[in-house]
């Protein structure tokens, strides 16, 4: 993950734990594949504008310019396994919001764009980056956010996920930016 | 250690002292949001149990994407915005004024500040040598409430603008190359920090032009140096007592550095659906253009707004093609009027539309038909981006745009301009 710096991976990776102690979740459900490049255009469109003071009526659009059957096939915990650069684009809050309204588990990327990354947290929902070339559309997974491990039922195989920057696990560990901010009444990163 | 402009900025606004990769909370001098993201940074404030805002002066409210508004859903989060900004004694700039970013540089931006906004193209600001980046409304909820923001203090890329610009070549046209050559994430979580003889000569319209399309590489930021072409532009904007010097310390030591010679740059173009599909003009088939935009946060701007009317003056638009230009903001518009470019413009054929970012966002003003083409100045051009997944979209240059408009296709500029 890009936003890590190197020299603070091993801190990382201990405060993991202290994320995991409080979220021993272990999701489960079957991916649905996209390529590289999904844009926010294509998460939330354009053209629904309109609906972003109500997302669960613009959830009912999520991806539909990718995948049109996409929300009526998802179920609640299924995943999004897609490739470099997913979210790239518009500053809307509302993809990963709507992501999360239809029920994905995770989103599992090789790369984030950055302000959807930072979206996908403070919003609540996991986004992970880990070599999705070994999911395919259909695989049933299991992600031990805990452990870090992305387990590829279907195929056989265990897959790591790379760990979130330490500010973004105390971000996580309080429930989302806004939970943070009124719990410590200001930053406490 | 020699600092880069992101790390002396990011430094400043801190109680210590900075480097690339320390994540650190800092000040904020401006803090934005406009009516796509601002009534979820209203409830989001308001969630926390806030209120009010830090610096109400500071704290700025944009209604612009859907100005004036198209449908009753989008007017009542133009109300949610319009009283919440009352109330908390925020800057409001409703319709009419013109899209947000050209209006932080023209009224509010000043070199060596901290801002942020709740939209990606809020790295235009960085031509005026601030760190400014968008992120999302909860993290601008919390600007907003704290004037505050926490960021990873990015690494940075010297890209190094060399040579001579030829004729028919323009910023549109480097950023694009630039973008073509170094991907749609080329630059992701980095700040890109422009240099070179070019980047030194071009007048400040033209860097807001490269600035903008930064994030279209993925970058956080895109920094100029400010010069005496950063002071004059702030003297006419009656603020130059803003002014100060922005450049990286002697010696700094780059994530990369990218060199570009500009003489070998022609007019380009990026290809449906992103922005890294670049080519240059000369190099394609005939692209048949059903609509052409002229305007956007990109290239709605006085002088290409006088570039295009340069071409089209005594020309008509072909038929069959709808020309469309959006002047970026009411100051450029009074301008355009008053130097008769809007009269060239309507004359010419085009259909002239208040400033705001109706077009480029698929909201109304231009939305296109499953199957047609649209050749826009604006900065993307993903599948669906201007409100229909079925048309293809293609951006340019100002000037490309409007030759475009007259032939009908898309065209290099140089025929006309040489």
């Amino acid at each position: 993950m890009n936003e890590v710096n190197h020299k603070n991976k091993i801190k990382h990776e201990a405060n993991s734990e202290n994320l995991n102690s409080k979220k021993s979740q272990v999701l489960c459900g079957r991916a649905f594949k996209f390529g590289d490049g999904i844009s926010t255009d294509l998460i939330a469109p354009g053209r629904y504008f309109h609906l972003r003071s109500n997302l669960t009526e613009l959830a009912k659009h999520l991806l539909e310019d990718a995948e049109p059957e996409f929300t009526k096939k998802v179920k609640k915990g299924d995943f999004i396994v897609a490739g470099k650069n997913f979210g790239l684009g518009s500053s809307r809050e509302h993809a990963p919001a709507i992501i999360k309204i239809a029920g994905v588990g995770a989103v599992l990327a090789k790369s984030f764009a950055r302000i959807f990354f930072r979206n996908s947290i403070n919003v609540g929902l996991p986004a992970l980056i880990c070599d999705t070339d070994k999911i395919n559309s259909g695989d049933e997974l299991e992600v031990d956010l805990r452990k870090g491990i992305v387990k590829n039922i279907t195929q056989n195989i265990e897959l790591n996920f790379n760990p979130l920057p330490e500010v973004m696990i105390k971000i996580l560990n309080d429930g989302g930016l806004v939970e943070h901010i009124i719990k410590n009444k200001g930053f406490n990163l | 250690m020699p600092k880069t402009i992101a790390e002396k900025i990011l430094s400043e606004h801190s109680d210590r002292d900075l480097c690339a990769g320390d994540i650190a909370v800092v000040d904020v001098d401006l803090v934005m949001a406009q009516d796509g993201t601002g009534p979820l940074a209203i409830s989001q404030l308001k969630k926390m149990g806030f209120e009010n805002v830090a610096s109400p002066r500071k704290s700025i409210f944009f209604i612009d994407h859907a100005a004036p508004s198209p449908r009753k859903e989008l007017s009542d989060s133009h109300k949610i915005i319009r009283e919440f900004a009352v109330s908390a004694r925020a800057v409001l700039s409703d319709i009419g004024e013109g899209v947000c970013h050209q209006l932080l540089v023209e009224n509010y931006v000043c070199p060596g500040n901290v801002v942020i906004g709740a939209d990606s193209h809020t790295c235009t600001s960085g031509a005026l040598g601030a760190f400014a980046t968008g992120m999302g409304s909860t993290d601008i909820a919390v600007g907003f409430a704290l004037a505050k923001t926490w960021l990873m203090v990015p690494q940075t890329i010297k890209v190094n603008f060399n040579g001579k610009i030829n004729k028919g070549v323009f910023a549109k046209d480097l950023i694009i190359y630039l973008i073509g050559k170094i991907t749609a994430d080329g630059a992701s979580y980095k700040a890109l920090e422009f240099g070179g003889e070019v980047s030194k000569s071009l007048e400040m319209e033209e860097r807001f032009t490269i600035s903008n399309m930064a994030v279209e590489a993925g970058a956080k930021t895109g920094l100029f140096s400010t010069d005496d072409i950063t002071k004059n532009y702030l003297e006419k904007q009656g603020r130059a007592s803003c002014f100060r010097k922005i450049y990286p310390d002697e010696g700094t030591i780059y994530e990369s550095e990218i060199d570009i010679d500009c003489s070998k740059i022609e007019p380009m173009i990026s290809m449906p659906h992103t922005v890294d599909n670049t080519v240059s003009v000369s190099k394609i088939d005939r692209i048949k253009v059903d609509q052409v935009l002229i305007g956007t946060c990109t290239n709605g701007r006085l002088s290409d707004l006088k570039i295009a009317s340069e071409i089209l003056k005594g020309r008509k638009v072909a038929k069959g093609v709808r020309l469309i230009a959006v002047p970026v903001s009411k100051s450029v518009y009074l301008d355009a009027i008053k130097e008769g470019i809007i009269e060239i413009l309507i004359e010419s054929g085009a259909v002239v539309v208040n400033p705001g970012c109706g077009p480029c966002v698929g909201v109304h003003e231009g939305i296109l038909a499953d199957g047609e083409v649209c050749l826009s100045t604006q900065n993307r051009n993903f599948k669906g981006r201007m409100g229909n997944p079925e048309a293809l979209l293609y951006l340019s240059s100002p000037a490309t745009a409007a030759w475009s408009a007259v032939r009908g296709y898309i065209a290099d500029p140089r025929e006309v301009l040489s």
